[in-house]
């Protein structure tokens, strides 16, 4: 039986998304420079502590705060402060850059879904099978991976059972998750809906976890290019794009 | 001083209850802000209608308790009447030094009876207060109560007209904003001359500042002097900014 090769609709999908995550990724990179400084729960900025920092522009523990003043005379009350830095910030493009990119990703992933779902894609070549789910198939798979003896291209969705999962996790979980903890930053949509504080702990942990997803999904990337050049990086380009 | 109401308050609740609709209704009739064909503009008008049409317009923002009170950096003008500063206002300068007591709104435009409120004119309109979190588009946040008095009765007592489509708000320190109806009648949405049980200090905006807690910090201008009704959409200073941040 010959392999299936990928329907043009996956082929669409992946590139439109490929576009929106390459602005989402340099418009989400700039505004962590913008304020490099991450927190847990609902309230962080640069008068609290804050749960680690990430060494990028010159905001990263640039100082500059003046006139702390405390909001009451009680022990430990909050505090004001005046920052006298000028600090690096382009949010003026970026966060409607970053926008832009994640109404590509919403509106192409919602088609995808739906044409995933209808064409039986998820099920017929994501979700694994019952014969690949057996310890010795994984055994086996995991040594192969460990090698790194990648299997040619087949310029289709014929997929082993690690690449199935790390599909699923991307597609079912790390995209949701970018997407919720993004609205959960949002004033408007989170009086609208604030089930979503409560789901990610709050407004900053949830910026938090936009965070550290956008760094797996980096990894994901990573490891996704090393695959495709292991496998033939010319047959998958091919396959993703002309057919053969 | 506060100019005596030709209308009567049913009038001017009608008025208010009219402007609202016309902005609900025919929402095709309603023109977006201006794009000029920027691609980034017309992904915000995007954002905006979605939000305008996918989520209920006039649900509140979560409200917190007095212990969940966070300190709260002051960034921007903290200061209109400090000589050094190019931002500098002589006027807001005297102001202060009179403890604002000479300190005057000015309400004009689309509205039955423009005119000018004192601080202690403001003060007569029904006291609110709300404990909500302040979003920064740089990616900070922070928790104060803020007091003051709702921008819809303020802006239902001038006799809002039907024509009415946009609140434009002025700042001694330079800059201009303006917010649709449907955040201008937001029930949180006050002008705050309180927070955290205080008078609002200096550096946070005294004597009043704009809460619109359902959009980004920025929105939220400090040192408010004008406030003016409009019926078409301005054009402010930096159009690199989005106009619409409830995102």
């Amino acid at each position: 039986m010959e392999k299936p090769k990928h329907k043009a609709w996956v082929k669409g999908s992946h590139w439109f998304v490929t576009l929106s995550f390459f602005i989402l990724l340099v418009t989400g990179f700039e505004m962590t420079m913008v304020h490099p400084r991450f927190y847990w729960g609902e309230v962080g900025n640069d008068l609290t502590p804050a749960l680690f920092e990430v060494p990028v522009s010159i905001n990263y523990k640039h100082g500059g705060w003046d006139q702390i003043t405390p909001f009451s005379d009680e022990p430990n009350s909050p505090v004001t402060g005046v920052r006298t830095f000028d600090i690096f910030n382009q949010n003026s493009w970026g966060r409607s850059l970053h926008f832009l990119g994640a109404w590509i990703l919403v509106l192409v992933g919602l088609l995808y879904l739906i044409l995933g779902i209808l064409t039986k894609h998820f099920s017929k070549h994501l979700l694994p099978k019952k014969k690949e789910l057996s310890s010795e198939a994984i055994k086996q798979e995991f040594k192969q991976h460990i090698n790194l003896k990648i299997p040619p291209a087949t310029f289709g969705p014929s997929y082993s059972l690690f690449q199935k999962s790390a599909y699923l996790l991307v597609i079912f979980f790390l995209f949701p998750v970018m997407i919720l903890t993004g609205f959960t930053m949002s004033p408007g949509i989170t009086a609208a809906y604030p089930f979503l504080l409560k789901m990610f702990f709050g407004a900053q942990s949830a910026r938090t976890i936009h965070f550290l997803a956008s760094f797996t999904l980096v990894l994901f990337l990573l490891v996704h290019l090393v695959m495709i050049t292991k496998s033939g990086f010319k047959n998958q380009l091919k396959g993703m794009t002309t057919g053969k | 001083m506060k100019k005596k109401p030709s209308l009567t308050r049913r009038d001017a609740l009608k008025a208010g209850a009219v402007a609202l609709g016309g902005l609900l209704l025919p929402s095709c009739s309603t023109p977006l802000p201006p794009t000029y064909g920027k691609i980034l503009r017309m992904s915000d008008n995007l954002t905006y209608v979605a939000q305008r049409t996918l989520l209920p317009g006039q649900a509140l923002a979560k409200e917190y308790s007095y212990s969940d009170i966070s300190s709260f950096p002051a960034l921007g003008t903290v200061d209109p009447g400090d000589s050094s500063k190019e931002y500098y206002s002589e006027e807001y300068e005297k102001l202060r030094k009179g403890g604002f007591a000479d300190w005057k709104i000015k309400i004009e435009g689309s509205v039955a009876n423009p005119g000018y409120y004192s601080l202690a004119d403001l003060q007569l309109f029904p006291k609110q207060s709300h404990i909500t979190r302040h979003t920064c588009e740089e990616g900070w946040t922070a928790i104060a109560q803020w007091t003051g008095v709702s921008l819809g009765t303020v802006l239902q007592s001038v006799g809002i007209l039907p024509s009415a489509r946009y609140v434009n708000y002025y700042s001694y320190d330079g800059w201009a904003d303006s917010i649709d109806l449907m955040d201008a009648f937001h029930p949180q949405t006050i002008l705050a001359y309180g927070m955290n049980g205080k008078n609002l200090p200096i550096q946070h905006g005294a004597p009043v500042r704009m809460r619109v807690e359902t959009q980004i910090g920025y929105k939220s201008m400090k040192f408010l002097n004008k406030i003016v009704v409009t019926d078409e959409f301005s054009e402010f200073g930096d159009p690199n900014w989005s106009w619409f941040t409830g995102i």
